[in-house]
Order: C-alpha cells, then structure tokens, then sequence
C-alpha cells in the first residue's frame, strides 16, 4: 500500500477500560507509535463506536483501522468497513478477560498487543485480484455409470458444459447391466425401477453434454479454470480444456476367484452378486450347471469384505442390494426357498423397512459366518445363535455377496513408475485408542488396500499421478465436516469411488461434487482461494531476485500449487493454490509473500513487543497460534475467563505450516525467552486443513534446536505442541507448563544485546 | 416463458444445523444471496452439542469453526436466529415465506460481556446440556455460539430478576419488551434442514427413564463427556457424582420398533462404540456393555468397530433388554435375554445410555406447508410432483450421519442455485 494510514481505536467496553490503563494505550500509540488517529470509545462496536471509524475512513483519514478491542473472531461484520483494511487487536479475550485487572504486567501485555496491531498494519497490504480472463467454465466428468450420468446431468443443468468421459463403449456402467434398484421413495418396501436408461437418454439428448466414449484420461495438467487434460481412445489422442473435474469412476466387484473357500470355481452354481444380477435382467435366474431355476438359493454376505485377508471394510451396499435379489427371486418363484445368511444385518434408516418386507416375503435371515461352500454346495455356517457349526445341504445356488473395490486407480492401465508410495494409508485404520492405564491393547488386523493398476486422471502434479486415497482405497476426503474437501483443488470425487454407496446416494453425491466444482471454476475466475479460505484473494509472490530454486516451496506445498520450470523457479499455479502460506514457512530466503501476510509483517509483530530488560523479572514468551484451532480455544478460555500467563504474547497464523523459522530464531535473537508453538493434531489421523501445516511445523521446530544451540539456548526454549479447538479449559495451563519450563532455563542471555 | 426469469433469486436456508449451515454456506460461495434461519439462538444444532465424531474422535467445533469462518467472510449470507418459518406462499422463483422471529430479549448491542448473566442468580435447565445442568438465567448459549450473543431465559420475564439483568447491562442490549417480529421474505428457492430430536427416552416406558439420574440418553451423554459439559467432561454417575465402573449402552432404544421409531437411525451403533471409548480413556478398570440387534458399522466406519472391540473390557451382548428395573441400591439393572445364550440375565449397572434415535423434527409439524411429501415417520421426499423448488436436506430427509448431512446439504444447496436459475 503506497499511502497507510493507520488509525488506533481502543475500546474500554467488556471490562477492558476496568483491567488496563486506555488513556495510557493511546499516549503510547499516539506518542511512541506516532499513530496520528487514535481513538478510545466506551463501546466501540456499537452504532457510535463504528461511526466514529466510519467518519475518519470517510474524511480520508485512515485506511486501516487497528481495532484494539474483541478477538477478531467476533464483531466481524461492524468492523468490516468498504475501502480500509481492518486489524485487529485482541484487548479483550487475551487479556481483559484473561490476565488480573490494574496489574503492571497486564497493562504491558493490551500495550505489547496495540504494538503489534501497529506493526502489523505497517506491513499489510490489500490483495489485489489475480484475475484471469478465457478461463473454461466446462466440466468433465470421468466415468459414465449412473454417478458420472446424474454429475453431467447435474452440472449441465447449472449452465456449465460438460465432457463426459468413458472408458468402455457405452454408457450406464453396472446399473446398465441391471433390471432393479433398491428403493429409497417411501414405503421404501419395494425394489425399484432402474432409472439408468432414462438417464442415458436424457444424457445424449443435452446439448451442453459432450460424450466420448472408449476413451480414457492420459494425462491431466493445468488447475481450476484451465486444466489441460489428454484423452486417449483407439484414434489416438486429444487435448482439452476444461474448468474443473469430477470423479465418478465408481465400482468394480471383488475378485471371486480370491474366494475359492466359498466354492467360487469349485460349482458353476456359486455365483456373485453381480453375477446374480445379469440373470435377473436378462430371462430369469438359471442354473449354469442346468439351465434349471433354483429352488433353494443361500445369500453369503460380506463374500470377501469385513475380513482382513480380502477387503477390510464393509461394502455397505451388499445387505440391501441380497435383500433386493432374493425379494426377485421369491417374487419369480413363490415357492423358492431363500435364505441370507449374515453377521450383522446392516440395512440403515428406512432400508429397515425393505429388511421387513424380505421377512414377510418368506425369506429367511440366518445370523452366521459362511466358513465354506463345497463343490457340492453345502453350506457350512458358523451359526451365532447354535454356537455351533452348522452344515447346510440341498442347496441349488449359492450367491456371494461379493463388495466394493473402488475404481480409484485404474486396473487396465499399468501402474505408475512412482506411484507405489502414494498409495500408502494417510489414516492409520488400526491405531489403538487411547485408554486410561498404560497397556495398549493392540487392534485386530485391517487387510491393506493396496489398490491395483494406473492413475484414473494420471496428474501431472509433483504430488504424484494418483488420485488421493483414504488406507481403504477409497479417494475420500479426510474430514467428516468436509467430505468434498479435496487435496487437488478443483478434482472432486463422487459415488462408490469416495466411498462404498447405492445408487440414490450415488446421485446426491454426484450433484454435491459437482456444486463444488462449480464453486472452483468460480473462484478461479475471481482470482479467489476456494475451501477453507473461500475468497481470500491473496496468494504466494515470489521474490526471484533472491530466490536460491531450492525447491523447498515446491515439495512442501500440499496442493501442488508451485512446480518449477526447467530453470528450477518456482512457477504459481494460482488456482490451485489455498492460501495457507505453507510455501512462505518453508522458503529459507523469505522471498515468498502474500500482501497481507508475510514474514516481514510476523516479524516486524515479534519485534514490536518490548522486552523488559533481565533485571526485571519478567519473562516474554512468544506464542504463534493456527487460528483455525488453537487461537479459537485461547477465544473460549478468555470467554470462560481462564487465566492466560501476562509473559506470552500471542499472534494467530494461518497455519503452522505458514510458520517461518526465521521468526523464531528473531524472537531469541530479539531476547525472548522461549517460543511456542500451537497447531491442531498431526500425522496419519491429521487435523490440519492444510494437510501437513502442524507435522511440518514439527519437523522444522526439531530442526531449530541446532540454531538454538549454535546460539548457546537451550533446546527446550522452543516446541510445537497440539492443541484441539476442545482445548480451551487446558490451554492456559499448558502454556503455564511451558512458562515453568522457561522459567527452569533462566532468562535469554541475549537480553539488551 | 423464455423471458420470464425467477422474480427472486435469494435463496431461504431454514435450520442452522450443520445440513443448514453447509447448505447455506455452499450455495452463498457460488455467490448467490442467501438467507438462513435457525430457530435456537446459535448456530450447529446438534453438532455443536456433540462432544466428538467417529471415527476420527476430533472434536465438532472444529468444522463449526471453519464454517464460521466462512460465514463472517460472506457478505451475502444473512444468519437470523430465533427464527422458524410459519407459511410458505408461492411457487419456485417467487416465494414467499412468513418468518417468525421469538423474542431473545438480547438485541444486537449485545457484547457478550457477561454483565447480566452475573447480575443475577436466578437459574434454569440448560437446554444445551439436555437439562443435565443449569444455567444462569441470562446466559450465552455456549462456549462456542454464533452468533456470540447472550439470551435471555423467558421464565425471568417479568420477574425483579429480569429487570436486575437489564440494570447490569451497559450497552443496552436486554430488550424485556421483545416480543419478536415476523416478516416476509421474498425467495426463489427453500432449502429446508430442520434436523433432527433426539427420541424422548420417556416414551420407553419399561426403561424407566424417570426413575434414575444413572439413566441417560445417548446425546446426554455427549454433553457429560464435553469438556464445557455438566461435569467439565468427567463421566460420573448423575445422580451421586461418582466414578464409574460397569456401564450399560441399550442399542436401538426407540429404533427399529414399531412401536416407536420404525427405520433405523444409523448413528447410534457408532456413537454407542464411541462412548464407550469416551468411558475407557477415563477409567482403566471401567467395563462396557454394549447390547445390540446388529452392530451396524459401514464402510470404514468398520475399523472403528474392531478397533473399540478389540478392548476386552467393551462387551457386546446381542439382546434387546426387555426392562430396566432400579435396585435397592438405586442402581438400575437390566433385564431381558441373551439371543445367543438364551440366558436370562439382571445386570446392575453405575450408568445406562439409552442409544435413542433421531426423530426428525419435521415430524413435530415443522414442515413446509407446499410442495414436500412426507413419509409416514416425519422424513421429507422431494416430491415428484413438485417443482423443485423446495429442497429437503440432512436429517430432514433422512436419519444421516454428519458426513452424509453434509453431503445431503451440498447437493441441496446446487439444487437450489439450478433452482433460482443463472446468476443474473
């Protein structure tokens, strides 16, 4: 910003004017800061208060109002004022309502925070839009099955055009192939009638659908709002610009002949699931040793899945669809006998009712474990309710209820030269549970999922070609808030490849995947990061003069949104991009910045605070929060009023991932006495938004011990540690911890140096 | 029709839970004008009374955070509590749809600095802790609340109290002469995620719910294990403040009975699994049963199964108890038979949780007065006549887990924004 103008304004509501000195606070900005507008108001927030910064915004005499008040969490929308830039200095929650009133360090603690809203100012600047016009607002959907139908349906129906993609010749996948659907209208008693054909129609009478079939993605580059993608089929190849991408590459059955022990092989009339499903469509279900319609048929559920040695999980959809197949059955053929057997019965929410009708249809429910099937078809049952084994003769079919193999990787293409080691499980399934007491009781065997085959969208991205994948193979989001929360932005998964679903569920999903491919074209467009920091407008400049291509912004960056060319510079892919700043903690030269957050801005921050010399007594601990989970529980322990140590000084981030070591080594260097760090839970089971901030944070604070010893400090003035936004009635007392141990160390010899 | 494009393209949210919250959230991104009512006085329903989600065991307010977040950054979005829908008029592109706002006699001066709720001692059943607790009559919400804004409880209306709570506050903020508003609002599509009540565990006569504090339902549970719960996060027996030993967890209480709830509500096997791992970080020598029809454990959800299975002081008991009877010692015991033994058991336990299922609120008569077919539990389904206009989300429509409400809503809110037609 070429003209700041900083303007102070401290409010001594909410006890604030009762625990510190205001008038002193505005002689300090007005005197030592030389602020030249600075303001105390008795409520700030209320209609004078904001009129009162509405006034000078007005008279052109500031634009970037220092709101020495609130948490910036809350009165955001009074503080939000057209053409300034708001900062916001926390007066009240971190320390009004958090330290004792009248008292000499609580009064340094609300100075130090007017200090560094100041010195914050002086380093921001209002992003300006990276707009970039001739974007494509097209969608291509990948996969053709009644997912990748309802997705270019859904989005063609937004306004978007669409390229639906897929790799056999024709449309419709599995439920193509089928006659019925499991009902999910009420009376939810009946199954259905596939709406899959109808869904083709109306797919190849849409003038904004482009279908290709036969074909398949070669290679996808680009980001959101011009991604690049090249499609291969027996012609050769093209290339094709599209805006965003959605994944609907669905299902394939688990691999029968792995399951010899249920007879698969052994008998023609041990048959899948799938299998079953041909017949039904096609004239009836017949025998394949004899063409005879069975008269006894046994429903083997979770045929490879729930079982570590095939499919670990449960393939959800198995319970309702054998309920659907044998309610055929029974439907065809009043007189045939039918039997599930099952370990749990999973028909969830008003598919209860479709588990009744099957009873009252005659089908008999059999709780047990099928341990075999022999070439003869008898049926040995580990039966729950006998306790005992039980063999079952006289069988005429036996149905495997084979599961659910996501079609996250493709198993006709070969496997990535350096894909193996993305496959790897980022949820660790079997981690024990904490437990009060010291044993740690080990957790069953979870099979892994290692998927087979080559990359679905072959990613040109530093990340690899792969989709990400949950430890079962699925290509799920991390977050149960966030189940569209991609880590390739503007790639979104839908139906049985995110998770194992049926097909009304399946075309929900695909309408909310497709919503937030929407949302990334749009963003894309406005030059603005996507979820989580929907409309932040800022993103990573890169100082090239200085910069050494060392390459660490570019490994580091979780979203691939910085590759480097030949030359090794980094090159943005802004659209990918989301903000958290975790290039900016890496860089070594500091060269990466946003306008309004950056490493001269955080310093200039910790520089700002006044160390009291080392014959005071008084210790300065810096703490840098994520203001996603810990500087919200430092909010909530002042609002419970909980004391917070008057030695901190505390400053939210982005992220951890954002944090630069160089702030760290300056805080020491500056006379601080320790530095903590404040991110959410990491490593498998990550927390972090940002997919690595807080493990990254970790690795890099280990490495800072060097730094601090080369400087004579001991190791332990620095740490990362993690906090859950749960934490509110812990943090202060884990920041006292920190302080003791701080205190056991001695103050910072480099005080007054 | 071609020139006749929606009159309105505001698009109405009714409900702040999280299906509510994620609607709205989600289709204002795309940059239409939205609208979201919630009834209570704060934002994330049920999901902010959870205490954490399976099976990651992270904590709700998480994901309410960054909502927040992405909501404080909409200037699109308008978020008005207190408010529920009394009429819809109208048709897609051009509703219109009564609001009722109740009073909170809290206005937007309102700092949440606290003053009234220490101005006075009156107390009442905190509604966020399933009257687990009291609260101040004047109070916030909780720890957490969006909008950071204080309530005042009708009860003190009228009441010396009431008028102490309004002396205390310097900003003029309690307003003891509120008697709400109503207005219209004008709008193109209706997004309608009302959620969920958890079964009144009262209705399930042979559990005695009434006549032990050691007898709680499942969301009570919830807030018992919350660190700004009743107990600050300790599990102890409600009715003596101590420790517990053997605790009981009855699947389906309410669910899959006809004579109740007839569906299957989905989330209460894995909540059951998650309190029970709630009971076993707190104490080593702690045992839980856990009585079930089927452990219904989906997808990935299953690893969490085996992993609090693989606990050998988590039993599971494949029985529906028939009863709960209380003991001489006050100790509720149950009763019923082991369907795999066939044994008849009576087993005391310090604390029973009810696993109750969700019965959507919609079934209570909050529901859309056009355009929405009914199942016959509550449960909406867009109707096959409709236009499209109105669009069930979450729980409304079905008993969902969290990720699947989200899922539900981001659906929705496309539906909507297809609905209200291109951005003009």
């Amino acid at each position: 910003m070429s003209d700041r103008k900083p303007g102070v304004y401290i409010c001594k509501g909410c006890g604030i004017g009762e625990a510190v000195d205001t008038g002193a606070l505005e002689a300090l900005a007005s005197g030592d800061l030389k602020v030249p507008v600075c303001r105390q108001h008795d409520f700030l927030c209320g209609a004078d208060g904001v009129a009162t910064i509405e006034k000078d915004i007005a008279a052109g005499a500031v634009n970037q109002p220092i709101i020495a008040a609130c948490s910036q969490r809350v009165m955001t929308d009074q503080f939000n004022f057209d053409g300034a830039q708001t900062v916001r200095a926390n007066l009240r929650e971190w320390v009004a309502w958090a330290m004792p009133a009248g008292e000499e360090d609580t009064q340094m603690a609300a100075a130090d925070q007017v200090r560094m809203g100041v010195a914050q100012a002086g380093k921001m600047d209002v992003p300006e839009a990276r707009v970039e016009e001739g974007l494509s607002t097209r969608i291509m959907v990948v996969g053709g099955g009644s997912t990748g139908l309802n997705a270019a349906l859904e989005a063609a129906a937004t306004g978007h055009d669409v390229l639906l993609v897929e790799k056999t010749g024709k449309l419709g996948g599995w439920g193509a192939q089928w006659s019925k659907r499991m009902p999910h209208r009420p009376p939810y008693r009946d199954p259905q009638d596939n709406n899959v054909s109808s869904l083709i129609k109306a797919v190849q009478g849409n003038s904004a659908i482009t279908v290709m079939t036969d074909t398949t993605v070669a290679e996808t580059d680009g980001m959101p709002g011009r991604f690049s993608v090249k499609l291969a089929n027996g012609a050769g190849e093209k290339q094709e610009a599209v805006g965003a991408i959605v994944v609907a590459t669905g299902w394939r059955p688990y691999d029968a002949t792995k399951l010899g022990h249920l007879g698969y092989g052994a008998s023609p009339d041990v048959v899948t699931g799938v299998e079953l499903e041909g017949m039904l469509a096609n004239g009836g279900v017949k025998r394949k040793s004899d063409g005879a319609a069975p008269k006894t048929v046994a429903f083997a559920l979770c045929a490879g899945s729930r079982d570590p040695e095939h499919l670990p999980y449960c393939s959800s959809v198995c319970c309702g669809a054998s309920i659907k197949q044998a309610l055929q059955i029974v439907e065809a053929d009043p007189e045939a006998m039918v039997y599930i057997i099952f370990q749990e019965l999973r028909t969830p929410g008003t598919a209860e009712e479709f588990y009744r009708q099957a009873q009252e249809a005659g089908v008999i429910f059999m709780k047990g474990k099928v341990k075999s099937v022999g070439a003869d078809l008898t049926v040995t049952v580990d039966d729950a309710l006998l306790g005992q084994e039980v063999p079952m003769e006289g069988l005429d079919m036996v149905v495997l209820a084979t599961g659910m193999v996501p079609n996250a990787t493709d198993p006709d293409k070969p496997a990535a030269e350096d894909g193996a080691e993305q496959l790897a499980n980022d949820i660790d399934p079997v981690a024990p549970i904490a437990r009060a007491g010291a044993a740690e009781i080990a957790t069953p065997a979870w099979g892994e999922a290692a998927p087979e085959g080559g990359p679905i969208l072959n990613l040109q991205y530093r990340q690899g070609p792969h989709l990400p994948m949950l430890a079962d193979g699925f290509a799920d989001s991390h977050f149960i808030c966030f189940p569209y929360e991609t880590r390739r932005t503007g790639i979104y998964t839908c139906g049985p490849v995110r998770r194992p679903m049926d097909m009304a569920e399946s075309a929900e999903d695909a309408a909310g995947a497709v919503l937030k491919a929407v949302q990334s074209i749009r963003s894309a467009q406005a030059g603005m990061s996507v979820h989580p920091r929907v409309g932040d407008l800022s993103f990573p400049k890169f100082g090239l003069d200085i910069c050494t291509r060392c390459r660490r912004c570019t490994v580091e960056c979780p979203f691939g949104a910085i590759d480097e060319n030949e030359d090794g510079w980094p090159v943005l892919n802004a659209s990918r991009c989301r903000r958290c700043g975790t290039c900016m903690g890496a860089c070594p030269v500091r060269t990466i910045s946003f306008d309004n957050y950056n490493v001269q801005m955080v310093s200039e921050m910790i520089g700002a605070v006044e160390i009291p010399d080392e014959f005071s007594e008084k210790y300065r601990i810096l703490i840098l929060a994520c203001e996603n989970d810990a500087a919200p529980a430092l909010d909530m322990a002042g609002i419970n009023r909980h004391s917070l140590n008057a030695e901190v000084r505390l400053i939210p981030v982005r992220c951890l991932g954002s944090v630069s070591m160089l702030w760290i080594s300056d805080a020491f260097q500056r006379g601080y006495d320790g530095a903590m760090l404040m991110g959410c839970r990491s490593g498998d089971d990550y927390q972090c938004h940002f997919v690595k901030g807080s493990g990254i944070a970790q690795e890099r604070m280990a490495n800072i011990g060097q730094t601090l010893q080369s400087l004579m400090l001991e190791e332990g003035r620095a740490k990362a540690v993690e906090v859950s936004i749960a934490d509110s009635a812990k943090v202060g007392k884990m920041i006292d911890e920190f302080v003791e141990e701080i205190r056991g160390f001695g103050m910072n010899p480099f005080k007054g140096f | 029709m071609a020139n006749q494009g929606p009159k309105s393209q505001t698009i109405l949210v009714v409900g702040g839970g999280i299906a509510g919250v994620t609607a709205a959230v989600e289709a204002a991104e795309t940059g239409y004008d939205v609208i979201m009512l919630e009834r209570g006085p704060a934002l994330g329903g049920r999901v902010a009374q959870l205490n954490r989600y399976f099976p990651k065991l992270c904590h709700p307010t998480c994901g309410l955070e960054i909502n927040f977040q992405r909501i404080r950054k909409l200037k699109n979005l308008r978020v008005v509590t207190m408010a529920s829908v009394s009429e819809v008029k109208g048709e897609k592109g051009d509703y219109t749809v009564s609001v009722s706002v109740a009073p909170r006699y809290v206005n937007a001066n309102c700092t949440a600095c606290g003053a009234c709720a220490e101005a006075t001692d009156m107390e009442v059943d905190s509604p966020f802790n399933y009257g687990l607790s009291k609260t101040k009559a004047a109070y916030l919400p909780h720890e957490h609340a969006f909008p950071m804004r204080y309530v005042v409880a009708p009860s003190a209306i009228g009441t010396p109290e009431a008028d102490k709570i309004k002396a205390a506050c310097k900003y003029d903020a309690v307003d003891l002469e509120d008697k709400g508003e109503s207005f219209d609002v004008n709008c193109g599509a209706v997004i309608w995620a009302t959620g969920w009540e958890p079964y009144d565990p009262e209705k399930l006569e042979s559990y005695n719910y009434n006549l032990s504090a050691d007898i709680i339902s499942n969301v009570q549970m919830e807030r018992l294990a919350n660190h700004d719960g009743p107990t600050a996060g300790r599990i102890v027996r409600p009715s003596n403040g101590e420790p517990v030993k053997k605790v009981a967890m009855i699947q389906c209480a309410g669910s899959r009975d006809h004579n109740h709830l007839p569906y299957c509500s989905r989330i209460c096997c894995l909540g059951s699994l998650k309190h029970a791992v709630y009971v076993r970080e707190q104490y080593e020598d702690a045992e839980v049963d856990i009585y079930y029809i089927d452990l219904r454990a989906h997808d990935k959800l299953e690893a969490f199964y085996q992993r609090v299975a693989a606990d050998p002081q988590v039993n599971f008991v494949k029985s529906k108890p028939a009863s709960i009877r209380i003991d001489e010692e006050g100790r509720p015991v149950l009763c019923g038979e082991n369907t795999i033994t066939r044994e008849l058991y009576e087993a005391p336990y310090d604390l029973v949780v009810l696993a109750t299922g969700m019965k959507p609120a919609a079934s209570e008569g909050y529901v859309p007065n056009i355009a929405m077919e009914q199942d016959e539990y509550g449960f909406l389904v867009p109707s096959i006549e409709g236009d499209g206009g109105i669009i069930p989300a979450g729980v409304a429509a079905g008993p969902l887990d969290v990720s699947m409400s989200v899922q539900s809503a981001t659906a929705a809110a496309l539906k909507a924004i297809q609905a209200v037609g291109p951005k003009s």
